[in-house]
């Protein structure tokens, strides 16, 4: 890491000034400007910043991987060990991905070719790069898979990308992009779609090769909780350009731009507030409640049941929020959805003002449909594009017999509420950031005055900065409407932040549950301990 | 507000002018269409006489400056006659278009939104499926006479299912999108949803697919025609006059090729606006090309 007194002879990636330009209908006028970073060998370098920063167009200028006719590299240079990559030519380019600098990205489901087997997809590299014969080949997809940890080599050299879990095919995107040694790895928010258990293996791995071979690594996060674990250097970007840059240390513990330090405090710290108990009626409660999921079967195969949820006990007091963490396929959005009755749970029930509504027809459903409401996770998709934000809002209300007009009124006090404009209410949703969306998603859950609100992973696909604020919007009007807010999230930092209780779930059971302070000081359950220590970044939030 | 609204229906209108430059042949084939609705629905004032009358002593004149098409083997004056068959044509086009479409957006939509009638609905479409039209119509026509609507129905009947499983493609994708789901816990009655939030997604696919079902109908409206399963023999359309036309072809090739050139003009043109559309409509497409 005495990476100061490196000769520059040595360096692998050198980025001079480089500045990419947008396309005149953009709303700035480059997408990456005046970027200047290097990259030594057996160096990790982390480049932070929230969506729109320009992070993934640096990765692909250095790729050669730019959409052509959209973005062009207008100015600077690129030098991969002294070898100017924005001056060579396509065939050259080519020889140089996969050889001497290689990338792996953020979906390992679709970055790999669902029709070809792994060892395939992985031996691929070296058929077009060497002249080994397919048994020296094989030889060396096995060796490398050995070397990434991938269990029973010769088994899985032969399976296709679907029968392996997101983990594996990261694993395998690792293997295809080391196997021939390059002197530069990208990684374009590799572990972001994976669970926090399986993020740990994979930033372990990377670190390993990367040591053991001495590659330098350019790793693209938006997570600073990654940053701490595993970067030499960071490089924040804002807008485009270059905002600091610095060792680890030296951003994370001594940040000096104001942009830095707002998006180090936007980080929610892993140590819970104190919170008092909350006392409020009990607005909802589950018992037994069962989702089971049967796939294929036919008359006389019963197919496969996969118990989605089983048996989950909860209860939830109005001005409370619990937290539902667990993993992916934890069955926590299954619980969510059943509350909701957007799914049909198969056992158990879900008691709501006195009522089970578990089995309730839909006509019969209706009425309760007020009481509780949904935040979905996905901002985009969450509102009909073809409607208007106000129209959006209003259906709510106007299915239970409000005019337009009173409708519309609630809906501006509503805006007004959650920090947007009432004007915006005959704007499109094209027209709003993520976080805007998201706010709106807020209001429109509003207007229908329920009693009880699911978030389902209604900040995850959020900046930080933007986490921050919606999150403190959920509570304020959590309190203003003492609200009971089922909170279902992946992220522990997150639920550290905003729950008063939490529920740990894994495979569909509830494995640990109490107040969020306890659980956090004191985990019980094994699987909780996995999912603490799987947290990135807990020097960061020791120093934080 | 009102301002930016006026903005952007100049720029749809200039987004519109934009993308007839970049699809020239676009642009052409729309004005084919339309020169060949005004004709047809102008017929009777473009210089033309009574398409049934017979007239014995004109007989096969070729095209000339008194009639330009040409006379058939009855007198029959070609011009006319390929503006009155514009109409069949054209109408058949139409309705077959509207019908199908109408009929299978219903269908589809039922069929991908209620899981429980989906597998129903969906064998009875591949049983439709499976019935050649042609066959249909000659069965239609055998049973019920030879009419303008005994034609539209055999034609529209297999054309049915295909709407059926686009529509119910493009629904069984959109009932999964979270604002759907938003829609359900606001409490939105089921048709309400298909209405506000499915259908919309419908639309524009639908403009497309109708081009084709519309060419693919006056295709086979004259191939029937031709074969005499078709309109009778009294109105005037061009499978007819090519099937009239045929025996004294080497004698008097206009009588065929005259409804045949403007029946193969029509078709590519309502093809390649299709195409167009499709361009315009789907951005998938659009951002491939």
């Amino acid at each position: 890491m005495n990476t100061a007194h490196t000769p520059a002879s040595e360096t692998i990636l050198s980025i001079r000034d480089l500045s990419v330009a947008l396309p005149a209908s953009g709303d700035r006028s480059y997408a990456v400007q005046d970027l200047t970073l290097t990259i030594h060998p057996g160096e990790i370098v982390c480049v932070v910043g929230e969506s729109g920063s320009g992070k993934s167009v640096t990765a692909q200028a250095v790729m050669g991987l730019l959409p052509k006719g959209q973005l062009q590299p207008s100015s600077g240079t690129i030098l991969l060990e002294g070898e100017d990559l924005l001056a060579a030519s396509p065939d050259r380019l080519r020889d140089l991905r996969g050889s001497r600098m290689a990338m792996i990205f953020q979906e390992p489901m679709t970055a790999l070719n669902p029709v070809l087997t792994v060892g395939d997809q992985v031996a691929e590299v070296l058929h077009i790069h060497t002249t080994l014969d397919a048994a020296a080949c094989r030889a060396r997809v096995l060796e490398m898979m050995r070397a990434v940890h991938l269990p029973d080599p010769e088994r899985m050299i032969d399976a296709y990308p679907h029968q392996l879990s997101g983990g594996q095919r990261q694993r395998i995107m690792i293997a295809q992009a080391l196997i021939l040694d390059p002197a530069l790895l990208i990684a374009d928010e590799p572990t972001t779609a994976l669970d926090v258990t399986t993020q740990a293996q994979i930033l372990k791995l990377i670190r390993e090769m990367q040591v053991r071979r001495g590659t330098g690594v350019l790793f693209i996060t938006h997570d600073f909780g990654v940053v701490a674990d595993i970067a030499d250097r960071v490089v924040v970007m804002q807008h485009g350009k270059l905002v600091e840059s610095g060792t680890r240390d030296e951003i994370i513990l001594r940040p000096q731009h104001p942009y830095t330090k707002m998006l180090i405090a936007s980080v929610p710290s892993l140590t819970p507030p104190a919170r008092a108990p909350v006392t409020g009626p009990v607005a909802l409660e589950t018992t037994k409640l069962s989702k089971i999921y049967q796939s294929g079967g036919g008359w006389f195969d019963k197919g496969r049941i996969v118990r989605a949820a089983h048996e989950v006990n909860l209860s939830l007091r109005r001005g409370e929020t619990l937290g539902v963490v667990g993993e992916s396929g934890s069955g926590k959005s299954t619980v969510a959805r059943c509350i909701a009755r957007l799914i049909d749970p198969s056992e158990g029930g879900i008691w709501l003002e006195g009522e089970n509504i578990a089995t309730l027809p839909q006509a019969r459903l209706r009425k309760h449909r007020k009481t509780v409401q949904v935040i979905f996770q996905d901002p985009f998709r969450s509102l009909n594009p073809r409607r208007t934000v106000g129209q959006s809002i209003i259906e709510g209300p106007t299915n239970f017999g409000l005019s337009e007009q009173e409708a519309l009124e609630r809906a501006r006090d509503l805006m007004a509420l959650v920090g947007l404009s009432p004007d915006a209410l005959s704007r499109y949703p094209h027209q709003f950031s993520g976080g805007q969306r998201q706010r709106i998603s807020i209001a429109r859950a509003l207007a229908m005055q329920p009693h009880i609100l699911i978030a389902d992973e209604a900040v995850s696909a959020l900046d930080v900065s933007v986490q921050a604020q919606v999150l403190e919007l959920l509570d304020q009007i959590r309190v203003k409407f003492d609200l009971a807010l089922l909170f279902i999230t992946h992220d522990l930092r997150v639920a550290a932040q905003i729950c008063d209780r939490l529920m740990v779930m894994q495979k569909g059971e509830v494995v640990e549950e109490g107040a969020t302070v306890d659980i956090f000081k004191n985990p019980q359950h094994p699987y909780t301990k996995a999912l603490f220590d799987a947290a990135p970044g807990h020097d960061f939030a020791r120093s934080h | 507000m009102q301002s930016r609204s006026s903005t952007t229906d100049t720029g749809t209108l200039a987004k519109w002018g934009q993308f007839c430059r970049s699809h020239p042949f676009t642009a052409v084939a729309g004005v084919i269409l339309i020169v060949l609705v005004l004709a047809a629905l102008l017929a009777p004032y473009l210089g033309t006489v009574d398409p049934r009358k017979i007239n014995i002593l004109p007989r096969m004149r070729p095209p000339s400056p008194q009639a330009w098409f040409g006379s058939d083997q009855l007198g029959r004056d070609v011009w006319t006659r390929t503006l009155y068959g514009a109409r069949i044509s054209l109408m058949v086009g139409l309705m077959v278009a509207l019908m199908s479409i109408s009929l299978g957006l219903l269908i589809g939509m039922i069929s991908g939104y209620m899981r429980k009638l989906d597998a129903v609905i969906m064998r009875v479409m591949d049983g439709l499926m499976s019935i050649p039209g042609i066959l249909l119509a000659i069965g239609l026509v055998s049973v019920s006479g030879a009419s303008f609507i005994t034609v539209t129905i055999a034609i529209t009947v297999p054309e049915i299912p295909r709407v059926v499983r686009l529509v119910r493609a493009i629904v069984l994708s959109v009932r999964e999108e979270p604002y759907v789901e938003a829609a359900i816990a606001v409490g939105t009655k089921t048709p309400l949803i298909l209405w506000r939030h499915v259908l919309p997604n419908c639309v524009p696919p639908l403009i497309v697919q109708a081009t084709y079902v519309a060419a693919s109908a006056m295709l086979t409206e004259a191939l029937l025609s031709f074969l005499g399963a078709g309109t009778p023999p009294e109105i005037p359309s061009w499978g007819n006059m090519m099937a009239e036309g045929r025996i004294v072809f080497p004698i008097a090739p206009w009588i065929v090729l005259i409804p045949g050139c403007t029946l193969a003009l029509a078709i590519l043109a309502v093809n390649v606006l299709g195409d167009g559309l499709r361009d315009r409509l789907d951005p998938k497409i659009a951002k491939r090309m």
